[in-house]
C-alpha cells in the first residue's frame, strides 16, 4: 500500500484522531436516549461520524485511480515568528500596557519577512503607534491598559 | 403595494444622517481593508467588527457591517485587476480578463466596468430580496423543530456540495466544525463541556478569534513563506470611461450574470463563487470571438462581476428569513447580530422591521457609494496597492490582535487564535476548505438544540424526521445532491469548472 495522496492521507489521519477525542471525551458526559438526550449525545455520534469520515478519506488517499499530491514544507520559522508576536502581545497587554505589546508585536513580526530592516520596522513602530492611539485609544475608546501597570497606579 | 410600503420604512431608516454616515464609514474602511491584497471579506469583516460593539443602534451597527461587506467585496475586485491577486475565491474569474485589461494599458476601464455592473446587481438583487424575504419568512413559520433540523442539514450538504475541493474533505469539515459548536455549556443540563476548566471556554469559542486564526493568521504565514512577486500598475490609469463598444459589449453579459447570481446566490456555500464562475463560462459560450478571453475580453469582466456581487447581496437572504446563513461571512454577520442581542430568523422582520428594512435599503446605498467612493478615488487605492507586503502584514496582525481583544476584553481570545491558526495552516497544507468548518462552528449548537425538540416530540422515534413531508423534502434534497457529487460523469464535470480556480 503506497499513499499516493499526502495531502488526503493526512488530513484522513488528523480527522479520524480528532472524531476520536471527541467521542471519548463525550462519554464522560451524560449520554442519556433519543428521546431525551444528554449533553454527551450529539457530540458522540458527531465524533464517530467524523472518525469515519476520516477512515474513508485516508483509505481513499491510497486508490490507484486518486490524484498524486505531497505535503509541502513546513515554514517553521513563519509560525513560529508570528504566532510568537500574537502570543507575546496577548501575555504582555494587561500588565505592560498596549504601547509595549505593540512594540513587541511589530518587532516580532517583522523579523518573520525575508526582507527584514530596522529603519523600516522603527518607523513601522512609531506610525502605527501614532495610528493605535488615535483609532483605538481616542477615536474607538477601547478600554486597554495603555502604559505599564506599576506606572499608572 | 406592500413591496413599496416596505422599501419606503426602510429607506426612511437608512436615509437618515446617522445611518448614512456609517454606511459611508463602512464602505470605506470596508475598501480600504479589503483592497489590501490577501485580505478577503472575512478577514476584513472580522477584524472591524469591534467598531460595531460600540454603537447603541443595532440597526446602525448592521448597515455599517454590511456596508464593509460590500466595501472589502470591491476592494476585492480592485486588487485582482490591477496586482492580479484575488481577495477571494468569487474574484479569482476577474483576474483572467480584468488583469490582461490592466496589462493592455485599459485599467480604467475594467474598474469602471466592475462598477457599473456591480451597481446594476445590486440593485436588482436589493429589489429581489425585498420581494423574496416575506414569502421566505411565511413559510419560515411552518416550521418545526424536525424541519429546521432537516434544513440545518441540508444547507450544510449544499454547502459542501458547492464549494470547491474534495467534497468528502468538506464533509470532515462541516463535523469539524459542529463538533467546535458543542465547545461551552450545554443549554439543557447545563454542563459545560469540553471546556477542561477553563472558565472563558464555558460561554463557548468565540467566534471572531476562530475565524481571524484561521483566515487571517493563517494567511500570513502563508503568504510569508512564498516570497512575494507582484506587478502593481502604478502608471497613469488614464481613461476610466469605457468606450461606447466596450460599453455595449458589456450589457448582456452584466444582465445575465445579475440573473445568475440572483439566483444561485441564494444557495449555501459558494453562491458568489459559484455564480461568477458559471458566469465566465456562459460569457465564453456565447462570445462570437471566445478567444479574445483570457486575453483583456470585457465580458469577461463585466458578467462575472455582476454575478458576483448579486450572488454576495443574495446570500443575505437565508440569514435574514430562516437564520441560517449560507456562508462564512454570513456567519460573521450572525455573530454581530447576536452582539446586539437579535437572534437572526423570520421573527426578526416583524419584531423589528425598522432593522429588517433599513437594512435592506442600506444595501442599495451602500452600493451606490462603492461607484461614488471607487471610481473617482481610485488613485489612492492604487497608491495602497503599491503598499509592499513585508510593511502591510504587521499592521494586519496588530489589527486583528486588537480586534480580536476588544471582542470581549479579553487577552484569552488572543491566545484562542494560536491554535487555530496553526490549524489554518495545517487545513491549507493538507487542501482543506476552511469555511465549511465556520458554517459547523454557528450551526453546532443550534442543530443539537432542534435534534433534541424533535426527538422529545417524536419520543425518541427517528422517522419524525421522514414522516413530515417539509422535512423529507429538504432531506432528499440534500440526498440527492450528495449522489449527485458522487456519480462519475458529475464529479469530473465539478472538477472541470473549479480546475481553472486551481491556478
Amino acid at each position: 500500500m503506497r499513499i499516493r495522496n499526502q495531502q488526503d492521507f493526512w488530513a484522513g489521519v488528523m480527522f479520524t484522531g480528532i472524531g476520536v477525542l471527541f467521542a471519548v471525551f463525550s462519554t464522560a458526559y451524560e449520554i442519556g436516549t433519543a428521546a431525551r438526550m444528554g449533553p454527551g449525545y450529539f457530540p458522540l455520534m458527531l465524533g464517530i461520524l467524523l472518525a469515519i469520515l476520516g477512515l474513508i478519506i485516508a483509505w481513499r488517499s491510497t486508490s490507484p485511480s486518486h490524484p498524486e499530491s505531497r505535503l509541502a514544507k513546513t515554514g517553521w520559522r513563519e509560525i513560529l515568528l508570528i504566532l510568537g508576536a500574537v502570543a507575546l502581545f496577548g501575555a504582555t497587554l494587561s500588565w505592560l500596557g498596549m504601547v509595549i505589546s505593540i512594540v513587541l508585536l511589530i518587532f516580532v513580526a517583522a523579523i518573520a519577512s525575508h526582507e527584514f530592516s530596522w529603519k523600516e520596522t522603527v518607523v513601522s513602530i512609531v506610525v502605527l503607534l501614532i495610528m493605535s492611539e488615535l483609532v483605538f485609544v481616542k477615536g474607538l475608546e477601547l478600554q486597554f491598559p495603555v502604559w505599564p501597570k506599576f506606572l499608572t497606579n | 403595494m406592500e413591496l413599496l410600503d416596505n422599501l419606503a420604512l426602510g429607506f426612511g431608516t437608512a436615509l437618515s444622517l446617522e445611518n448614512v454616515f456609517y454606511c459611508f464609514v463602512g464602505v470605506l474602511f470596508g475598501t480600504l481593508i479589503g483592497v489590501l491584497p490577501g485580505i478577503g471579506p472575512l478577514a476584513t469583516i472580522a477584524m472591524l467588527l469591534p467598531i460595531t460593539y460600540k454603537m447603541s443602534d443595532p440597526t446602525t451597527a448592521l448597515i455599517m457591517l454590511a456596508g464593509i461587506y460590500y466595501g472589502a467585496q470591491y476592494g476585492g475586485s480592485t486588487t485582482a485587476i490591477l496586482v492580479n491577486l484575488p481577495g477571494e475565491t468569487s474574484s479569482v474569474v476577474t483576474t483572467l480578463d480584468g488583469y490582461q485589461m490592466a496589462r493592455n494599458g485599459r485599467p480604467g476601464p475594467a474598474l469602471a466596468i466592475a462598477a457599473i455592473g456591480s451597481f446594476f446587481a445590486g440593485t436588482v438583487a436589493t429589489i429581489m430580496i425585498a420581494a423574496a424575504a416575506p414569502p421566505m419568512s411565511e413559510i419560515a413559520f411552518k416550521f418545526g423543530p424536525a424541519e429546521y433540523f432537516s434544513l440545518m442539514v441540508m444547507g450544510l450538504i449544499a454547502a459542501v456540495v458547492l464549494a470547491h475541493g474534495s467534497v468528502v474533505k468538506a464533509l470532515g469539515m462541516v463535523v469539524f466544525g459542529l463538533l467546535l459548536g458543542m465547545i461551552g455549556t450545554d443549554v439543557n443540563s447545563g454542563v459545560a463541556r469540553f471546556s477542561f476548566d477553563i472558565p472563558e471556554l464555558t460561554d463557548g469559542l468565540n467566534f471572531t478569534a476562530v475565524a481571524m486564526g484561521i483566515f487571517g493568521f493563517g494567511e500570513i504565514i502563508s503568504n510569508l513563506e512564498q516570497r512575494e512577486n507582484r506587478e502593481v500598475f502604478t502608471k497613469k490609469v488614464g481613461r476610466l470611461l469605457p468606450s461606447m463598444a466596450e460599453f455595449k459589449a458589456s450589457i448582456a453579459p452584466i444582465i445575465r450574470g445579475t440573473a445568475l447570481g440572483s439566483f444561485l446566490g441564494v444557495l449555501p456555500g459558494g453562491g458568489a463563487v459559484l455564480s461568477s464562475f458559471t458566469s465566465y463560462a456562459i460569457e465564453k459560450k456565447l462570445s462570437k470571438t471566445p478567444e479574445r478571453f483570457g486575453k483583456g475580453a470585457i465580458e469577461g469582466v463585466a458578467g462575472p462581476e455582476a454575478a458576483n456581487n448579486a450572488g454576495a447581496q443574495a446570500s443575505f437572504i437565508p440569514m435574514l428569513t430562516l437564520g441560517i446563513p449560507t456562508n462564512a461571512v454570513m456567519a460573521l454577520m450572525v455573530a454581530g447580530m447576536m452582539i446586539h442581542n437579535i437572534q437572526p430568523g423570520p421573527q426578526v422582520m416583524t419584531s423589528n422591521p425598522t432593522l429588517f428594512w433599513g437594512l435592506i435599503a442600506s444595501m442599495w446605498i451602500g452600493n451606490a457609494m462603492l461607484v461614488v467612493l471607487n471610481l473617482p478615488l481610485i488613485g489612492i487605492w492604487i497608491k495602497l496597492l503599491t503598499v509592499p507586503y513585508r510593511i502591510l502584514y504587521p499592521a494586519i496582525l496588530l489589527f486583528c490582535c486588537v480586534g480580536v481583544y476588544s471582542v470581549n476584553n479579553n487577552v484569552f481570545d488572543v491566545f484562542i487564535t494560536i491554535p487555530f491558526a496553526i490549524l489554518g495552516y495545517v487545513f491549507r497544507k493538507f487542501s482543506c476548505e476552511p469555511a465549511p468548518l465556520l458554517l459547523g462552528l454557528v450551526l453546532g449548537q443550534l442543530m443539537e438544540e432542534y435534534l433534541r425538540r424533535a426527538m422529545t416530540i417524536s419520543r425518541g422515534d427517528w422517522s419524525i424526521f421522514v414522516t413530515r413531508p417539509l422535512s423529507l423534502t429538504l432531506l432528499l434534497i440534500a440526498a440527492v445532491l450528495l449522489v449527485i457529487v458522487f456519480l462519475p460523469a458529475i464529479a469530473k464535470k465539478r472538477d472541470e469548472a473549479f480546475a481553472e480556480e486551481a491556478d
